[in-house]
């Protein structure tokens, strides 16, 4: 393998790594659940791309051809990402948390109560 | 190079891996929980990745794209029970 190629992917590994990190972090100090979603979906997006992109580099370099099927996970899970953050955040709805966020004041004339 | 980053990377998707934990015991309510077992099927894809690229074998990519599959499933399976009380209606 050549350097450029050694320290292209251990940067990868490492970004990504970061990435899973910070979005675990955002889960554990996040204070309500609705900021405590936004978090992991940068160990989604951003940390598990980083290391299939890496990993995908690697066995492109290493192995006999393209390897290209690492792509099937992180567009699997692009896709399934928002879905499932969708469907909890309807459950916490539902489930009436509390949020930080103050509701918005109602305004004295608003339109409707004419 | 590659396999000081790859020590390092282990040792922070480790460190994650004991954050989403301490969420998953923690966590104040029910849903809090299910997306701390969301992002802990994630941090194990991650780890996945990792020892294949450490071992040098494709073969840990297949369990990996299995867990994305399953973990989605039971996220989805989870979160429809926190909100209908039912997950086949």
């Amino acid at each position: 393998m050549s350097p450029l190629a050694e320290v292209m992917l251990s940067v990868l590994v490492v970004a990504g790594g970061v990435f899973t990190l910070i979005g675990s972090l955002g889960l554990w100090r996040m204070r309500d659940f609705y900021t405590r979603l936004h978090g992991p979906t940068k160990a989604t997006t951003l940390g598990v791309g980083c290391l299939l992109v890496a990993s995908s580099a690697f066995f492109s370099i290493t192995g006999d051809g393209l390897s290209l099927h690492e792509v099937l996970v992180s567009l699997f899970l692009f896709i399934t990402a928002p879905i499932s953050a969708h469907l909890m955040t309807k459950a916490a709805l539902h489930r009436r948390l509390e949020s930080l966020a103050e509701l918005p004041a109602v305004p004295a004339e608003s339109p409707q109560t004419r | 190079m590659l396999n000081l980053a790859l020590t390092v990377g282990f040792a922070l998707v480790g460190v994650a891996f004991a954050l989403s934990f301490a969420r998953l015991l923690m966590g104040p309510d029910a849903t809090d929980r299910v997306l701390a077992l969301d992002t802990l099927y994630i941090n194990a894809i991650a780890l996945l990745v990792l020892l294949g690229i450490e071992l040098a074998s494709p073969l840990y990519f297949e369990a990996a794209l299995l867990i994305a599959l399953m973990g989605f499933v039971g996220t989805v399976a989870l979160a429809k029970y926190l909100l209908r009380g039912d997950i086949i209606e």
